[in-house]
């Protein structure tokens, strides 16, 4: 076979590998409870039905669990932006003094576990009166999530010229505004990926939210706590909904994504 | 328009450390071109963006008609300025880009879309005004970016090597073209190159940089003819000056070149030079050769002959000495044919061999 047809090969197993995981638990939650133990199972959608999904949305703390969590996912991904947009832009235009180890110690939030760092914030949002509140999380989550929210959009920073900006300042505009007309619409594609990863990695952090919440749960900490006394057909329907939200957002996003990493249109 | 003056421009990257500029000063006439050239590393880049307001200088000053910019930003400057990759803005269309200067300075939209048509005629660019850069060619992203730059009617037009990035039937075919645009707009312009034929062609005045330094300042043809010290007759022109030691001797009541064991005729104001070394420099087209002897000319030993259609560039060995000759077309010769050279004492410049200078008569 021709090497062309082998990655086509690839991109089909590769695209199975992700693919069917999402059908199964699709199938799964959209059917009766009763079908979910018949011998063999059927792999085509023989009678749908949403009601082990209402069932599993009737659950006490689903509803607003799903609502922290989205609160949660898009705090996080504005606060991740609004700070590490701006910082990625200072790794990749200034040779400040340390530089070097600032990238490094960036990555050190991800070098710890997220216990080893929920714990001692615990009591810190304990004593600030923040325990058990959506910003708990989000702060937590904005932390984890800054550090590839910088390296990403430094790496797309340094693909838009310097030239360009000294262009537009020369032609009048000011340095805020030659980033922002000029910088940031080229680096869309990167700040997309950033948005994408960190709704992602707020959206499925589980342990960190659970330290810090109990009442106000997101909802992969819910059904977490729930999952163990379940019925099956529960543990289907909470994955799905668990799902759901971040591969609409994947969907969402991808259309700024046209020319990831760096390859902005020239 | 207005003249842009600089006094006593000094610039380091690192504090204390090497000078990219060292105390320049420059006087660009209201209208003048001129152009900066030199080798990469001259500080030619550096003068220009100090101007610019892009590079903010140790010391010194920059003003413009009569304004002192020094501690202006670039957008209070009231310049314009084509850079070396364009830095047109792919995300913008063609029209976007080249109304961009006028959009900031907040120019009503009827106007913006008048001046952007008038500049994009003047630069062919008509057709392209609903493309997006990367749907351009190399050499339509530049006139993109003069449009830009000359849209704006500044009163100073700036250009870091503006045609090193195309290829070269393209870079000689828009340098007559730039030159013929800028003379119709007027604008007084300063040019950065490190092509000695684009400053040669399109400067009304050519500054020639060498070490953070103007080394020489003057009419192209001047500095071509007349270099002042040996650097820039090496880095003008193509090919390079030769340049010959020698030893000055008095032959009768005239002073005499000698090369090696060969003569040749001086300028009498060599006179006080006598007995001592000297180096001759000599333009590879001043020098006269001939296949057959003359009383006062030198021998030399064909190396190379190089027809370039428009003439016959020779290699000689003189003596222990290679030089280039710039001879007719029609000129026959072989690889290690003997020929006889002559240069009159007026096309002959001569240096002092440790300073580099040109003598003074």
């Amino acid at each position: 076979m021709s090497r062309r047809a082998w990655v086509q090969v690839a991109c089909v197993a590769i695209t199975l590998f992700m693919g069917v995981p999402l059908y199964l638990i699709a199938l799964a939650a959209l059917s009766s409870r009763e079908s979910l133990n018949r011998f063999p199972l059927p792999l085509l959608p023989t009678d749908p039905s949403v009601e082990t999904l209402r069932t599993f949305l009737d659950t006490t703390g689903i509803v607003p669990g799903f609502v922290n969590s989205l609160t949660v996912g898009i705090g996080t991904v504005l606060l991740s932006l609004l700070i590490g947009v701006p910082g990625g832009y200072a790794v990749a235009r200034y040779a400040f003094r340390g530089r070097g180890p600032y990238q490094m110690f960036l990555l050190l939030t991800r070098a710890l576990p997220i216990v080893v760092l929920s714990v001692p914030l615990a009591r810190i949002f304990l004593n600030a009166g923040l325990y058990d509140t959506t910003y708990a999380v989000t702060l937590l989550h904005t932390a984890l999530a800054l550090p590839t929210t910088v390296l990403i959009t430094a790496a797309i920073f340094v693909g838009v010229s310097r030239e360009q900006e000294e262009a537009a300042m020369v032609f009048g505009a000011s340095p805020m505004k030659a980033f922002l007309r000029i910088v940031v619409p080229q680096a869309l594609p990167g700040i997309a990926a950033a948005a994408m990863f960190t709704f992602v990695l707020s959206w499925n952090e589980v342990l960190g939210a659970t330290i810090l919440t109990l009442n106000q749960r997101t909802l992969p900490a819910q059904v977490l706590t729930t999952l163990s006394d379940s019925p099956l057909a529960y543990r289907f329907a909470g994955g799905f909904a668990l799902v759901l939200p971040a591969v609409v957002f994947i969907a969402i996003m991808r259309r700024y994504l046209l020319n990831m990493w760096g390859t902005t249109l020239r | 328009m207005s003249d842009i003056v600089v006094r006593n421009l000094v610039k380091a990257y690192t504090p204390g450390g090497p000078r990219a500029t060292d105390d320049v000063s420059l006087e660009v006439a209201e209208g003048e071109f001129l152009v900066l050239v030199g080798p990469s590393g001259c500080g030619k880049t550096t003068l220009l963006r100090m101007v610019a307001g892009l590079e903010r200088p140790d010391s010194g000053t920059v003003s413009l008609g009569g304004r002192d910019v020094t501690r202006l930003p670039a957008r209070e400057r009231r310049l314009s300025m084509v850079f070396q990759s364009y830095a047109i803005f792919p995300h913008m269309r063609v029209r976007q880009n080249i109304g961009f200067g006028l959009a900031m300075r907040k120019v009503p939209g009827d106007e913006i879309d008048r001046r952007v048509r008038r500049a994009a005629e003047l630069l062919h660019l008509e057709e392209y005004l609903d493309r997006y850069p990367a749907q351009l060619s190399g050499g339509q992203r530049q006139r993109v970016a003069v449009a830009r730059a000359i849209v704006v009617d500044a009163g100073v037009l700036l250009m870091d090597e503006p045609l090193s990035n195309l290829d070269a039937l393209l870079r000689l075919e828009f340098r007559a073209e730039l030159k013929k645009i800028v003379r119709q707009i007027g604008t007084t312009t300063l040019y950065v190159t490190h092509d000695q034929a684009e400053a040669m062609s399109l400067g009304d005045r050519v500054a020639v940089m060498r070490g953070g330094r103007i080394v020489q300042l003057g009419a192209p043809l001047d500095v071509y003819d007349r270099p002042s010290e040996r650097f820039v007759g090496g880095f003008l022109g193509a090919p390079p000056m030769n340049f010959i030691p020698a030893t000055v001797e008095r032959n009768g009541d005239k002073p005499v070149l000698a090369l090696g064991d060969q003569h040749l005729a001086a300028p009498s104001t060599l006179d006080e030079w006598v007995g001592r070394p000297v180096l001759v420099g000599v333009r590879a087209e001043n020098i006269e050769v001939s296949t057959e002897a003359a009383p006062g000319w030198v021998t030399a030993t064909v190396e190379v002959v190089e027809p370039t259609g428009a003439a016959v560039l020779l290699t000689v060995r003189l003596g222990e000495h290679q030089i280039k000759v710039q001879t007719a077309p029609g000129f026959r010769v072989a690889p290690d044919d003997t020929v006889w050279l002559r240069s009159t004492p007026e096309a002959l410049r001569l240096y002092d061999p440790e300073t580099s200078l040109v003598l003074r008569p």
